[in-house]
């Protein structure tokens, strides 16, 4: 009675991702209600600077209550629902997105579409520029997520560029062409690459090398190259964010035809801890994208009420540069802790200068080096030693035995706690394993 | 070149391409003798050629196979200029275009529907800045009850109400998932508020209601849950403009129009429907469902009880599913009683599983901006799949926490929504009295923010032409912008959507005596 899509499972949500966070869902970690409770640390959310957002709102009532001078502007949101999207909000946008860049990147509001959350977006573009049975190629580990975002009701394929831990999962020539091969021995054709950057899982940000790379790789192929940058102000350590619009740049690309086949994809969720806001966008320099992605916002458009919200946080830039710097901060000490706690335990890190997450080597635990070996682990890790972390299989990783964990989500005792979770995890295993 | 089809063919029409010997045939007869035959099949085929030679250049450029989702894009258009050329977008080459889906997308929108609301972001009226700007009778808004809401606004201005700072927000310290459908206390709060607003005939549970960023992904969900790419539903004529994209640019699904006529007041009639239904079997067209909307747009009229189980009969005959836009049900100004489809379905046990309603707080609430939208299905399976569905079309945690202060102020709810009622009336009276002072009739409707106006009799020629002549003059010169018939897929000419619930009082007699101008000078000469 219901259509193939809605019976497929394209959904994607059978993957282990989404498994461990139904466990926790039943059984969730409370210091007091639930201290045996499973510990979340798959859902990378960012919740280390609330006090700093909660504050500057108790300094400025006025935006909650729709006013701002001049008397309320309730009646002018409440009815304004124009697929363009708020001016004054897209302007501060634009420079925000700059500022984050470095200011090495300028943004045109009118180049701007918002969508609700990067979600959105990506399945947006998607729509825009393949048709069905069309391909992307995306780099490995990629976020599970993409299976569903980009494929599901779009009917576009997604083809993985295999990486290796040898060279830390860097995106290398000769793995673009293999997976450019691949596809065409699948008959599949490929209309672009769709990296993610600063990466999810790996938290790390793409090198000047492997943006050319990925550029040339666009232009030899006359493909689309989409740049999902929703954790670019997450950078809390050197090497600095180049942004894929800063590396067109500098090889002077601007009026070439590859400048119109890059489109950026962002939102605040990851930056600001504002995922429930629902604000996504789109950075394009194609007019015909830009005309046909704005048209097709009309099924995620952004409340106004965010955007009035949000043009007036963006807007006073006093602030917004003191979150940033405040939160990258934080951001990185979290990280310190995770890190050397679990290098005490012989667990290793990837180095990683970005994200809010961690990407972990876990070989030296699994029971044998297979996929099954490392969901064998997962289930341990899970439903014995109560910890919620992604498993690497559930992000394509070419390797088994790589999982993710989120350092951002919980207190600092609870994160700790998790910690002494692993120490036991890793004294159970055999001796000197790690 | 004239042909003087005289003698008999020599040969035996046996040449392999019979169907060309009997075109071939007559022109044998300007060539007696030999090579008659030769030249009688050479001459006609060469100027074949020519023809085709013709026609491929003054053809539109070559274009990728185009897909089906380019042929559903470009009907939603309506493309006046009748150009499918040239998918391909501007200056790129090769294989990096955008898609199909996309150049058509892109274009400018072509419909007087679009056009007209462009025509007004242009060009406003404003009684004291601009009083000679256009005049926005072509968006079904309610601008008449915002004030009850700021009201509400400003007497609940505490901490209490809008939150101490963070939970206002949304922001919380726990590690939740926020689930993409919707929080649980605003799916209550939804429930509550259709309940009250269709009457309180039903009661609508919270566990079956999804909410989406406005009714627009809503349906657009449906039509992904309920049919395949290249599927149909039926859907009564006139129809809301909107549906062509809703429906037809990324699900992919049909629209089958079902015509309904002014001489039964544009109710639709079982019989035009299993007409459609027949004749879609027929092309190998698959209708997976009927979408009506109830009160209709842009008639308001409203489907009655009997009417509404006929609809489920008709349905369950067919194994097929009703999706009710009931956008408009708080939104009523006549004397019938609204009825929702899912008051049919709590009572028909069996077929509850097909029926699926929209709704939202964009038109009864008056609050299109903070884009909130639901889907309240009695499907179990359609309602796990829209959930999945809802993380690309979905509510601001903020605006929903807002608006559950809001909508859990049952007084104010139940005074709001019965002043609405009262003022969409009075506007209705007042707009529909005004018209007929200048002759013109609407259509007798008691639901929707609008009324359906009958300038047949004002159109030359009597066909969509003429319409829409007349639609450009309205547009461009008395400047009001109304959605002609045509826009909405009406099979009869002269019929024009105006939306009242934009205007106030005093903008009433503006547009009277504008329309007067217009009307006086199309009045057919006697």
């Amino acid at each position: 009675m219901l259509s193939r899509k809605a019976t497929c499972k394209s959904h994607g949500e059978d993957s282990s991702y989404f498994l461990g966070w139904q466990e926790y869902e039943k059984n969730p970690h409370d210091p007091v209600r639930n201290p045996s409770g499973i510990i979340q640390l798959g859902l990378a959310e960012n919740q280390l600077s609330f006090d700093l957002l909660e504050s500057w709102i108790a300094k400025n009532q006025e935006p909650i209550g729709f006013m701002k001078k001049g008397g309320s502007i309730f009646r002018e949101l409440a009815l304004f629902q124009d697929y363009r999207g708020l001016p004054a909000f897209k302007k501060e946008l634009s420079e925000y997105m700059a500022a984050i860049r470095q200011d090495k990147v300028r943004f045109d509001p009118n180049n701007i579409v918002l969508t609700a959350g990067s979600t959105s977006a990506n399945e947006a573009l998607m729509f825009c520029l393949a048709e069905a049975g069309e391909a992307f190629l995306v780099p490995t580990p990629y976020y599970p997520g993409f299976d569903r975002d980009l494929k599901w009701r779009t009917g576009v394929e997604i083809v993985p560029i295999q990486s290796s831990s040898v060279n830390n999962f860097r995106i290398i020539p000769s793995a673009l062409e293999e997976a450019y091969q691949h596809a065409q021995k699948l008959h599949l054709k490929v209309k672009g690459l769709f990296i993610t950057n600063p990466s999810n899982p790996l938290g790390t940000t793409l090198s000047s090398h492997e943006l050319d790379h990925l550029i040339n790789f666009a232009i030899d192929k006359n493909i689309h190259i989409v740049s999902d940058e929703i954790y670019s102000g997450t950078v809390f350590d050197s090497p600095r964010f180049i942004s894929i619009m800063e590396a067109l740049k500098k090889k002077n690309l601007e009026n070439t035809t590859i400048w119109s086949r890059v489109h950026i994809v962002s939102s605040l969720s990851k930056d600001f801890g504002l995922p429930g806001f629902r604000i996504g966008m789109i950075y394009s320099n194609s007019e015909t994208l830009i005309a046909a992605a704005t048209k097709m916002s009309s099924f995620g458009l952004v409340s106004s009420q965010s955007q009035f919200l949000l043009s007036r946080i963006l807007g006073d830039k006093k602030f917004t540069r003191k979150y940033i710097m405040e939160n990258r901060k934080r951001l990185k000490s979290r990280r310190k802790m995770l890190v050397s706690g679990l290098q005490k335990y012989g667990i290793r890190c990837l180095e990683n200068n970005a994200g809010l997450f961690c990407w972990i080597d876990m070989r030296c635990l699994l029971s044998s080096y297979t996929f099954e070996a490392e969901m064998e682990l997962w289930r341990r890790i899970i439903f014995k030693y109560g910890l919620n972390i992604s498993p690497g299989s559930s992000f394509h990783c070419p390797e088994p035995g790589w999982f993710r964990i989120c350092f951002s989500n919980m207190s600092e005792e609870t994160l700790d706690l998790a910690v002494r979770r692993i120490k036991a995890l890793v004294d159970s295993s055999a001796p000197n394993a790690c | 070149m004239t042909r003087t089809p005289s003698a008999e063919p020599k040969e035996s029409n046996r040449s392999p391409t019979r169907t060309g010997m009997r075109l071939i045939v007559p022109l044998q007869g300007i060539v007696q003798g030999r090579g008659g035959l030769i030249l009688g099949s050479l001459i006609p085929c060469t100027l074949f050629y020519f023809l085709q030679f013709y026609l491929k250049r003054h053809r539109s450029p070559p274009q990728n196979p185009p897909s089906r989702s380019t042929s559903a894009a470009n009907l939603s258009e309506l493309p006046r200029s009748s150009s499918r050329a040239n998918l391909l977008s501007r200056g790129s080459t090769g294989r990096a275009h955008v898609s199909a889906r996309a150049s058509s997308i892109a274009k400018p929108n072509a419909s007087p529907y679009y056009i007209g609301l462009d025509r007004v972001r242009e060009d406003p009226y404003d009684e004291m800045s601009n009083p000679d700007g256009v005049i926005q009778l072509g968006l079904s808004e309610n601008r008449l009850s915002l004030d009850l809401i700021e009201e509400w606004l400003s007497r609940n201005c505490t901490d209490s109400i809008l939150g101490v700072g963070g939970d206002a927000l949304g922001l919380n310290g726990i590690a939740t998932y926020q689930p993409m459908d919707g929080l649980m206390e605003f799916k209550v709060a939804m429930a509550d508020f259709m309940t009250e607003a269709m009457g309180k005939t039903v009661s609508f549970d919270p566990s079956r209601v999804v909410v989406t960023s406005g009714a627009t992904p809503a349906l657009e969900i449906l039509s992904f849950c309920l049919a395949d790419h290249g599927n149909a539903f039926l859907v009564p004529a006139p129809y809301y403009p909107g549906f062509d994209r809703d429906i037809r640019w990324r699900a992919g699904v049909e629209l089958i129009p079902v015509h309904c006529r002014s001489c039964d007041n544009f109710t639709l009639s079982i019989t035009a429907l299993e007409q459609a239904f027949n004749q879609a079997r027929k092309r190998g067209q698959k209708v997976r469902g009927i979408l009506i909307s109830n009160p209709a747009n842009p008639v308001g009229n409203m489907l009655n009880k009997d009417m509404l189980y006929d609809l489920l009969d008709f349905a369950r005959e067919r194994n097929i599913h009703i999706i009710s836009d009931e956008i408009f049900a708080g939104s009523t100004y006549g004397n019938e009683e609204f009825v929702s489809m899912a008051e049919i379905a709590d009572s028909e046990d069996a077929d509850k599983d097909r029926v699926h309603i929209i709704y939202g707080l964009s038109k009864d609430f008056s609050i299109p901006g903070f884009r909130v939208g639901v889907i309240y299905s009695f499907n179990e399976s359609v309602l796990a799949a829209s959930r999945k569905l809802t993380r690309f079309s979905s509510v601001s945690t903020a605006t929903q926490k807002l608006l559950v202060s809001m909508l859990s102020d049952k007084r104010f709810i139940q005074e709001y929504l019965k002043t609405n009622k009262q003022r969409i009336r009075s506007m209705y009276d007042l707009f529909v009295a005004g018209l007929r002072e200048l002759g013109v009739e609407c259509t007798k409707s008691s639901g929707g923010l609008y009324c359906w106006v009958d300038l047949s009799r004002l159109i030359s020629p009597y066909n969509e032409k003429g319409e829409l002549d007349l639609w450009d003059k309205l547009l461009n010169r008395a400047k009001i912008n109304v959605t002609p018939g045509s826009a909405c897929h009406c099979i009869e000419p002269g019929w024009f959507r105006f939306c009242f619930t934009t205007l106030n009082e005093k903008e009433i007699p503006v547009v009277m005596e504008r329309m007067c101008k217009v009307v006086e000078s199309c009045k057919p000469s006697v």
